[in-house]
């Protein structure tokens, strides 16, 4: 008994402390996910990084001077680019003017649900169709044939434009459900005082949406651009994975799986983090130009 | 309102697209749903003839019960995991204000932000070194990097919904942490931890490269399972790799039509963002 009343006396003890700097039992269960993360990404990533410096020829840069000197590697990078951007561009600029449509509808869930699906069918299942729908049997060139657009069957499969259409056609929705989600949250009586004092619905995008819209879209851009740019099935199963798309990814299974140098493909894979890194930050960086501020109006 | 003519073939120009992508992704899958039951089908419309017999051929050829039970115990194994350690660590994040929370939020994005087969392959590498390779194991952990801190992100505003005065009153009536989880917490988060473990389960389902990279021959998924057989293609009857296609479709679909009851679509990519209504 004394000597919680000397404790007293002392003051608070070292557990009301930590408590009052908010650290407390409820704090600790934020730990076992910590450790998760720090022992399945974090050290998976130095170990990589670290791995990547330690070459089977024994230098020190081995693996990047051998990455930036053959064009068979330091290519993927360009191939990968030219494969993501025009993709991501292309998902974004259509994505909008569909949110700015949908946005309107009463009954929006039937078709954000069917834009779900490839989503979660994912890039193998929709290559695997890609394989049947657009081969030179398909329906594709069938219907378009029947139509008389074309003559002979067009083959998009086994090349670039194979990978492209497969990265739209998972990748939009995507874009899509995000942009909405963005549209969806500017007041509407934002673009009902502008309609009132006059602007028609071009000015009314320019000067009232899209300042509003580029963070968002700055954000869309980014995640969609991750998504395309780790295109390792679609660039395997309906590109040309030899030539025209072997993309970064595939330089780096080959480099783990097929030569079983792990320290080269852990180059590769810091390769592409720092690409895809560095896309993000110039994406971010654009999005500091444009206003910044609540997207709700000022009242209630 | 009056409506010109520009804002009418502007209208139209949007539908058209919208209808030309609904067109051709339900071609797709429809055209990989009818050859999964054709007897053959060269060079015409329809196939000549109907069968259910490339799913038995499928299921012999790729062994799709033992596919199918180890994608069941890997998802099932995800799911409870995550749930398990991302609802605690979201609630902690949700109720305190600790030195270093705006460090663990961030930690907590990272794998969401990285795309996963580029911390895949130094991840596979580590989890073959310590012998998890090819195992089963090591596709669960593998899968957990990114399931974890999405069901923290999206359970963090559910639990800021809950009014923080009922924990209190649990508190207060001698409930320790435990007790007070399961007994008020979790039947009150029942319906956001529904949404954000299903969410996780079509997810884990359609996982592709995490799986591809750390899987070994006992331990594939049916996606992995599913490109191996598209990738060797030519050995087998393209019927029925079709009807694998669509078995595999069947399994999502279920999960994602039950995952649609909860939760709004924008869930699924917003990645915990609450959508703004």
């Amino acid at each position: 008994m004394s000597a919680v009343i000397e404790r007293r006396a002392e003051g608070p003890t070292l557990r009301q402390r930590l408590a009052a700097r908010g650290l407390d039992g409820a704090t600790l269960l934020v730990l076992p996910c910590v450790a998760l993360i720090l022992g399945l990404f974090i050290y998976p990533f130095l170990y990589g990084l670290v791995l990547s410096f330690e070459p089977k020829d024994g230098s020190l840069f081995g693996n990047y001077v051998r990455f930036f000197s053959e064009p068979f590697l330091y290519g993927t990078i360009v191939k990968t680019l030219r494969l993501a951007f025009p993709v991501t561009l292309l998902n974004l600029l259509i994505a909008i003017p569909i949110a700015f449509r949908v946005r309107l509808l009463r009954r929006q869930r039937l078709l954000t649900t069917l834009l779900v699906l490839p989503i979660t069918l994912g890039t193998v299942l929709v290559a695997e169709g890609m394989l049947f729908y657009f081969g030179p049997q398909g329906w594709f060139n069938r219907a378009l044939m029947a139509v008389g657009l074309l003559s002979t069957p067009v083959s998009v499969l086994n090349g670039y434009w194979g990978v492209f259409i497969s990265l739209v056609l998972t990748g939009f929705p995507f874009t899509f459900l995000l942009t909405l989600s963005y549209v969806t949250g500017i007041d509407p009586s934002l673009e009902n005082a502008a309609a009132t004092l006059g602007a028609g619905p071009a000015a009314r995008f320019r000067e009232i949406f899209l300042p509003l819209l580029v963070p968002g879209l700055a954000i869309t851009f980014c995640l969609s651009f991750v998504q395309a740019y780790s295109v390792l099935p679609s660039a395997v199963l309906v590109g040309d994975p030899a030539n025209a798309t072997r993309v970064i990814s595939i330089a780096a299974y080959q480099a783990a799986f097929e030569e079983y140098d792990y320290s080269m493909a852990s180059a590769i894979a810091m390769i592409m983090g720092a690409v895809q890194l560095l896309v993000v930050v110039a994406a971010l960086g654009c999005r500091s130009l444009f206003y910044r501020g609540p997207a709700a109006g000022a009242k209630g | 309102m009056q409506k010109s003519v520009m804002s009418r073939l502007w209208v139209f120009a949007v539908w058209a697209v919208i209808g030309l992508f609904l067109v051709n992704l339900m071609g797709l899958i429809a055209s990989v749903v009818t050859s999964s039951v054709a007897t053959r089908w060269l060079g015409t419309w329809l196939p000549a003839g109907f069968t259910t017999r490339w799913y038995f051929a499928a299921w012999d050829e790729f062994q799709l019960d033992d596919v199918l039970w180890v994608t069941f115990q890997a998802v099932g194994a995800v799911v409870v995991l995550s749930g398990l350690l991302g609802v605690p660590a979201a609630y902690a994040l949700a109720r305190r204000e600790f030195p270093a929370k705006r460090a663990v939020m961030l930690l907590l994005l990272l794998p969401l932000l990285v795309p996963p087969i580029t911390y895949g392959i130094p991840l596979a590498t580590v989890l073959y070194k310590a012998g998890l390779g090819g195992t089963l194991t090591g596709v669960i952990l593998a899968n957990l990097v990114p399931t974890v801190p999405f069901v923290v992100l999206v359970m963090i505003p559910f639990i800021e919904q809950i009014d923080p005065r009922t924990e209190a009153a649990a508190r207060v009536f001698g409930a320790n942490i435990f007790q007070m989880f399961v007994h008020v917490l979790v039947p009150m988060l029942m319906p956001g931890v529904l949404a954000a473990l299903l969410l996780v389960l079509v997810r884990t389902i359609g996982m592709f490269e995490l799986t591809f990279l750390v899987s070994g021959p006992g331990s594939q998924t049916l996606v992995v399972a599913l490109y191996y057989a598209v990738f060797a293609s030519g050995v087998r009857a393209v019927q029925s790799i079709d009807a694998m296609a669509v078995l595999y479709m069947a399994t999502t679909l279920v999960w994602l039509i039950i995952a649609l009851r909860f939760v709004n679509p924008t869930q699924i990519v917003g990645r915990g963002k609450r959508s703004v209504t």
